[in-house]
């Protein structure tokens, strides 16, 4: 198992090489993996309904995260459609892409989704199944910017990238929370806590989070509006990362978490109305469109909508139904955006009202598009129609009524939709296209044919796809065994009825749908209006506050830096001691100071101060020497004698290093203002004062004995030396002393490189 | 002694830092001298202040007179405080001895590009 996923890995690296080896059946060949893959996860179709297949490996086990993964019906539907619809893409890919240049990166991206698609549907571990999720969102951003030095499709790469990858924010502080609340990071342990995680006190905060991960990923309403902009890929990735596989991650994640998380009245509002609305404005938009992989992406879009409300219902049958019509729309979606792409290729054509009278050039598309156009509309005998009862049947039996108008108006709009790319481009009057139509060669034409003839083939065998794929996904997803009782026909009622209506009813849209555009142009307006703009707006805000914060803290100025961290260290170590204020006591004592030590302290304070405030250099650096050799009298007074030498030694060169340098500079000037002055005169008497008390409160409070106990024991008997001081810096913390050294040869090595260059400058 | 130290320390924080706040670099200099000062003085002053028994065991002895002498890990500490300020510091005037030769001033206002 695990080779199966991260060979994908391996074959993605390996793809570039390879496209060079088999030049133009590079996609042929490169069709293989996924062929082979989908031929081992189908031998472990007969196994799934003994119950999941568990498999583990350690990752990074001190985290308790591990690589497992799970294979159960649901899990096993999505390998199978992603690794079945893979070949055809990779094999169509090979060939729509011949002429362009960078087809090796593009199988190399391809792979590598491909890989961690399979990798977020089979992880049984949150933590695998969320960086999967990421590098599916990665993976997209490429193949959506893939043609790089296209604007638009930079942007529209960028944008899916945010809006997929903040939710994925979101979704991993959900996950986090739901491992805590179910007491674990697997899925197949989590998924039987369903009654403890719906109590909890978490439970609404945790489940919006999962489901702003999950709504973000599978475009549902607000966050629509970044599917179709991603069409801006080339068509064989929006085949089948924007309609088959990537967008319905996020239908995967509600399916799979149902046992956990569903069932609760918070669940059933919240995906049940999201999902409706969807629904209706993804197809309403879809027959507002009329570039056909805009069309097909807001059909997408609808689609989408439809799963989250079904699964949001949670009824045997929505679930049924749910999984029906994903399999279904994966198999249409699949085959009518090739088609998209064959009409592109072989015509130029991007637009609807472009094309017309194909069905003579290419009479072989021309079908099979009119076949999966038919499972669109869910006409009898396609699957298509058959999932569609099934959506009839659970909304009419468990939704509220304004979401069966919805769905039944969305259904109707839907056949419309199917009639514009199954009829529009194909019959009636011949368009005059950008090139000769021509029919497309077998490796555009395989996926197509396909996915087309097993829409139809499963419809004809309903019963059969139930007992063999379907029956294991809806348990999966319902946490109990459920028998889906598809079927073809279920005899003459109420969703029949409605089929029949939604069939008239969207013919009719077909016919009139001139009149439409033109009467519904007000939405245009409105959508103007949509969440696409508060997209907009929140990005160049966020630019904005980046910008200004940028030039605020990255003034330029040091004095600006050091007010900043001064003022923000004085913030942190106030707010902490003001909350142990009762706790702190200031060990006030002047009790046995001697005359010498108070006068003493006083030079120390008048030099720094005469310091701070001299006009001349050589008063500066006077006083600076003062403060210097009194402190290194303090230390001889304190039993410091050897830090009284080293700082007598240190304070004489620095004095005279800098009289030496320091007057071959130009002497002081005032150069701020007094209000300057005073502002910054203030900031550091603040700092004094904090570290005075600091060290006053430092005075009276000792926590820890000292450790120095040790090296006065140690220092004879361990070190051999009388000057403790002396063998702690060579022997005991000698590793410190050799560091010390390194950074003093360090800095010698600086000033004389420095000296050297002005000699060379000089010289020149 | 340690309250009084303890002043001491604060105000030489505070000119320290006064300094280290102005645009002339040789005032920025000085100030980093002081600040080195005051935070060896700080180390000093919070391992507690000891008279008249320096870390040293008298000749003839394993271990120290009566137990009692200053804590001679944090002047470990400082003694390496010392000297590499040392070096911070002579790497620091040279650099702006340099600095100054090329821009021709002690303003910092006026050392702000990447080029010269």
């Amino acid at each position: 198992m695990l080779y199966a996923l991260l060979g994908g890995f391996g074959v993605a690296a390996l793809a570039p090489w390879l496209h060079q080896l088999f030049g133009r059946h590079s996609g042929w060949a490169l069709a293989l993996w996924p062929a082979t893959l989908f031929i081992y996860f189908a031998s472990m179709l007969s196994g799934v309904n003994d119950g999941p297949v568990l498999v583990s490996h350690d990752w990074i086990p001190s985290l308790g995260i591990q690589l497992s993964f799970m294979v159960d019906g649901l899990s096993l539907l999505f390998a199978l459609l992603i690794s079945g619809i893979g070949v055809f893409i990779v094999a169509y890919a090979g060939r729509y892409l011949e002429q362009h240049q960078d087809v090796g990166r593009f199988y190399a991206i391809l792979l590598a989704f491909m890989a961690s698609m399979l990798g977020l549907v089979l992880s049984d571990n949150l933590i695998s199944l969320f960086v999967f999720w990421e590098l599916t969102s990665i993976t997209s951003y490429l193949l959506i910017g893939f043609n790089h030095e296209d604007a638009a499709a930079r942007r529209s790469a960028l944008q899916g990238l945010f809006v997929t990858v903040g939710g994925g924010l979101a979704l991993m502080t959900g996950l986090i929370m739901l491992a805590m609340v179910g007491g674990s990071y697997e899925l197949s342990t989590l998924l039987g806590q369903g009654d403890v995680i719906r109590e909890h006190a978490w439970y609404a905060p945790m489940l919006a989070l999962i489901l702003l991960g999950a709504f973000t990923k599978s475009a549902q309403f607000p966050f629509h509006f970044w599917l179709p902009n991603a069409m801006a890929a080339p068509t064989p990735v929006s085949a089948y990362l924007h309609s088959a596989t990537m967008v319905k991650a996020g239908i995967y994640l509600l399916a799979r978490l149902n046992p956990a998380l569903g069932g609760s009245q918070l669940w059933l509002t919240v995906l049940g109305s999201v999902g409706a609305i969807t629904l209706f404005i993804g197809i309403w938009l879809a027959l507002r469109s009329t570039g056909i992989k805009k069309v097909l992406a807001y059909s997408t879009v609808m689609a989408l909508g439809t799963l989250t409300m079904l699964i949001g219902l949670g009824t045997d049958i929505a679930l049924s139904a749910a999984m029906a019509f994903l399999l279904a729309h994966s198999l249409y979606k699949g085959a009518l955006f090739m088609i998209a792409g064959i009409i592109d290729h072989g015509t130029g054509s991007k637009d609807l009202r472009d094309t017309g009278g194909l069905f003579r050039a290419m009479p072989v598309t021309a079908v099979t598009a009119s076949v999966a156009a038919l499972s669109l509309a869910g006409v009898l005998p396609m699957f298509g129609f058959v999932a569609k009862e099934l959506l009839f049947e659970s909304v009419l039996s468990s939704a509220a009524s304004w979401i069966t108008l919805l769905v039944v108006a969305g259904t109707a709009m839907t056949v419309a939709v199917a009639a514009l790319i199954g009829i529009l481009p194909w019959y009636g009057k011949t368009a005059v296209t950008k090139r000769t139509p021509h029919e497309a060669p077998p490796a555009l034409l395989a996926g197509p044919i396909v996915l087309a003839t097993l829409g139809l083939l499963f419809g004809l065998f309903a019963p059969l796809v139930d007992e063999r794929l379907l029956g294991a996904a809806v348990s999966a997803v319902a946490g109990n065994s459920v028998t889906p009782n598809l079927a073809l026909w279920h005899g003459i009622n109420v969703a029949l009825g409605l089929s029949a209506l939604t069939l008239a009813l969207g013919l009719c849209l077909y016919f009139c749908r001139d009149q439409f555009r033109h009467y519904t142009r007000f939405t245009d307006t409105l959508a103007k209006a949509g969440p696409e703009r508060g997209y907009d707006a929140s990005i160049s805000w966020l630019v904005k506050i980046s910008a200004w914060q940028t030039r605020f803290f990255q003034s330029g100025y040091l004095r600006y830096y050091l007010l900043i961290i001064l003022l923000t260290f004085m913030a942190l170590v106030w707010t902490v001691m003001l909350i142990h204020w009762p706790a702190l006591s200031m060990g006030i004592d002047l009790r046995g100071i001697q005359l010498h030590e108070y006068a003493l302290v006083f030079v120390l304070v008048a030099a720094a101060l005469a310091a701070a405030r001299s006009e001349s250099r050589l008063g500066a650096v006077a006083s600076l020497g003062a403060v210097g050799f009194t402190v290194a009298l303090l230390y001889v007074m304190f039993s410091a004698p050897d830090l009284g030498i080293t700082q007598v030694l240190v304070e004489t060169l620095t004095v005279i290093l800098l009289v030496l340098v320091l007057f071959r500079l130009p002497g002081f000037l005032r150069l701020t203002s007094t209000a300057l002055r005073l502002r910054d005169a203030m900031v550091a008497s603040a700092v004094g004062i904090t570290m005075t008390c600091l060290l006053l409160f430092a005075a009276d409070a000792r926590l820890y004995d000292s450790i120095s106990h040790w090296h006065v024991a140690q220092s004879m008997p361990g070190g051999y030396g009388r000057n403790i001081v002396n063998v702690i810096l060579v022997d005991f913390r000698a590793l410190d002393t050799l560091g010390e050294i390194f950074v003093l040869a360090l800095a010698a090595t600086g000033v004389l490189a420095m000296i050297r260059l002005r000699a060379e400058d000089k010289s020149k | 002694m340690s309250t009084l130290l303890a002043t001491a320390v604060g105000v030489l924080y505070a000119t320290a830092i006064y300094l280290i706040l102005r645009r002339s670099i040789v005032k920025l200099v000085i100030g980093l001298v002081l600040l080195s000062n005051a935070a060896n003085l700080l180390i000093f002053t919070s391992s507690g202040l000891t008279r008249y028994a320096p870390p040293l065991i008298p000749e003839g002895s394993d271990t120290v007179l009566n137990g009692i002498v200053a804590d001679p890990l944090a002047q470990a500490l400082i003694l390496t405080a010392i000297v590499i300020g040392f070096g911070v510091l002579a790497f620091a005037v040279v650099l702006i001895h340099r600095a100054y030769e090329v821009v021709k001033a002690d303003d910092m206002d006026q050392m702000k590009d990447t080029d010269t």
